[in-house]
């Protein structure tokens, strides 16, 4: 009894041990956020803050200066949100299409197909940069947030088309099949059968994409313009931004208003997370 | 004209794999086709091509008097029934149910009578508001039929749809097609691998090898009148005893004994041009006497209503079919009997019936 208690301790320290020193930076960033320009001056950055301030946060939302301009990372926020929307949800909706046909209307050549969509996903992402950029000059949409848009959508369909596809392979054919001879058409059976059978790797890809696309700040910083730099940009040009004292605690703020939205997705989506990487298992 | 005709269909994959080699079929309104077959042999392709998901790379496919072949299946007035069921798991009964007249644009209210006309005749009436996978195996069957019935289309397709069921729920379900058969009198073709399935549910059974069809018949001609050995070996279990003969010019033995013939197939062995033929016999023809061929009992399978012996002659191993139970034991010395016109015989070359 004694013996397997203190392998449970042993066990609960490690653990504990390991979660204090992922978690210390995301404390330390909080604190820091949280603390007045003096506090974070005096060095101590464990320390609470004595006189708690939501002054930083303010300032790293409406006021900060990201390079000449001084108007914090609020534009560059809606920024983002304008152009991580629709691409998630376009990039998206393009893989279920894609995995819908991939798995259940095979033709002569589509494994081929998939085979090369897979290097999309494989591919780094550096090597696209000149190429995307001529094309996106040929269009007429290059430095928009349409063009950095189209990016996105591009370079998310390997992923979300993999993610579909595996996923709908698992799904009957007789299912298709039936439905076929009940009347549906390519499109019924999509919408009515195969989409309301999704949601697990629905919740998957939006969430993976969300993340992807938020997140990147190479895409980001190469072909935004001038009033359409996502976040990432933004946050990059906050901390950048030399004046004569570096502002800790605004930096922390503004890389927390950052890192947020994929947080708050990842707490109110995460079990669906969990559950539909290893739905694989489960039958339709 | 019949009710479905089947014009020597051929399918071929990239020139070299004949899956089918050329089948005809026809079926007036009302019967029940078997099609029937170990797996490969092509069975479940020409339902596939019948109900619109596969095409044939020569030859016709009507329904009624319409050339259907190259039409899409929803146009085709079919319903089938899957081996998977394959139930949409989002909707409920009902709605699996109406969704073939959804896609249709039936009126609300149609639907609705249609799904109560189903549920009634199928008894699923209080399973309408569940999701399938509520459902148990026997249920499921029941909705995947309804689903079928409910647009009282002209022609039934069932693929395999009893092989996932526990053996008393297929006997069970076997029932109930039937009886649903003689009740709704839809033509209907049905593909099972199961000898049992294809006696006791057939109008017509089609036994098919190979991309070609050994025999099509009525269920007793396919018992009582094998077309060739495989016929007489697939259909019927225990299968048919089957002894090498050579043919004398006035009858056949085997190892020096002589087997019994009736007078025609006495006649037939004298004209054939092959003197090696195979005897075939069915088990159940065979029974234990005083007299006859002898040989030692070396296996006893009792079933219950009746019991399996296996007996090692001088011709050859032979199982015999007796009712109810076998006093006797294994190694004994015993007696087989059958009378002449019991026999079979066939060319052993060519495997086709003789006389």
């Amino acid at each position: 009894m004694n013996r397997i208690n203190l392998h449970r301790l042993v066990l609960w320290g490690i653990l504990l041990l390991f979660a204090l020193w992922f978690l210390a930076p995301l404390y330390v960033m909080v604190v820091t956020s949280l603390k007045d320009a003096d506090q974070v001056r005096s060095g101590n950055l464990l320390s609470l803050p004595t006189a708690p301030t939501l002054s930083s946060w303010s300032k790293a939302w409406s006021t900060a200066c990201t390079g000449v301009e001084c108007n914090g990372l609020q534009p560059f926020f809606w920024n983002s949100v304008l152009m991580v929307v629709p691409a998630v949800l376009v990039s998206t909706l393009l893989g279920s299409i894609n995995g819908y046909v991939l798995s259940k209307w095979k033709f002569r050549g589509s494994e081929t197909m998939f085979a090369f969509m897979l290097f999309g996903v494989f591919m780094p992402m550096q090597v696209v940069l000149l190429p995307m950029s001529q094309v996106l000059g040929w269009l007429g949409i290059a430095s928009s947030v349409w063009g950095l848009m189209a990016v996105h959508i591009v370079a998310g369909i390997p992923s979300t088309t993999l993610f579909f596809r595996n996923y709908y392979v698992g799904l009957p054919d007789e299912l298709i099949k039936a439905a076929q001879l009940d009347g549906a058409s390519f499109w019924q059976i999509f919408w009515r059968i195969v989409i309301p059978l999704s949601t697990p790797i629905l919740v998957v890809t939006l969430i993976w994409q969300f993340t992807n696309i938020w997140n990147d700040f190479l895409y980001g910083v190469v072909f935004s313009g001038a009033d359409s730099k996502p976040i990432t940009v933004g946050l990059n040009n906050l901390a950048n931004t030399s004046s004569s004292v570096k502002e800790y605690n605004v930096d922390m703020a503004a890389a927390l208003i950052a890192a947020l939205p994929t947080l708050f997705v990842y707490v109110v989506a995460g079990k669906y997370f969990v559950r539909g990487l290893t739905a694989g298992a489960v039958k339709g | 004209m019949g009710a479905l005709s089947i014009q020597g269909i051929h399918k071929t994959f990239n020139q070299t794999t004949h899956i089918l080699k050329g089948i005809d079929l026809e079926i007036e309104a009302g019967e029940f086709l078997i099609l029937v077959g170990p797996s490969g042999c092509g069975k479940s392709t020409l339902l596939n091509m019948i109900a619109g998901l596969d095409h044939p790379t020569s030859g016709n496919i009507l329904i009624g008097d319409r050339d259907v072949t190259y039409l899409p299946s929803k146009d085709r007035d079919i319903a089938m029934v899957f081996q998977s069921y394959a139930l949409y798991p989002n909707m409920s009964v009902a709605q699996n149910i109406a969704f073939g007249l959804e896609i249709r644009k039936v009126p609300k209210a149609e639907r609705e009578a249609a799904v109560q006309r189903v549920a009634a005749m199928l008894q699923i009436g209080h399973l309408l508001d569940r999701k399938p996978g509520q459902l148990s195996g026997g249920q499921r069957q029941r909705v995947a039929m309804g689903r079928a019935l409910a647009r009282d289309p002209k022609l039934f397709l069932f693929d395999e749809p009893l092989s996932n069921l526990d053996a008393k729920l297929r006997v069970e379900m076997r029932a109930e097609i039937k009886q649903l058969h003689q009740r709704t009198k839809t033509t209907t073709v049905y593909v099972t691998h199961d000898q049992v399935e294809a006696m006791t549910l057939g109008d017509r059974i089609a036994v098919m090898k190979d991309g070609l069809v050994q025999q099509f018949g009525t269920p007793a001609e396919i018992y009582t009148r094998p077309a060739n050995r495989f016929v007489a070996e697939f259909i019927g279990s225990p299968a048919m005893n089957m002894v090498d003969v050579q043919s004398t010019g006035h009858g056949v033995n085997a190892q020096g004994v002589a087997l019994q013939l009736a007078d025609a197939q006495r006649a037939a062995a004298a004209q054939h041009s092959a003197n090696d033929l195979v005897y075939g016999l069915r088990p159940e023809a065979i029974s234990f006497a005083d007299q006859g061929v002898p040989g030692q009992l070396s296996m006893i399978e009792p079933t219950g209503p009746e019991t399996y012996a296996t007996v090692d002659t001088a011709v050859g191993k032979l199982t015999a079919r007796v009712p109810g139970v076998l006093h006797a034991r294994v190694g004994e010395t015993v007696h087989l009997q059958w009378s002449a016109d019991q026999a079979h015989l066939f060319d052993r070359a060519s495997g086709m019936r003789v006389g």
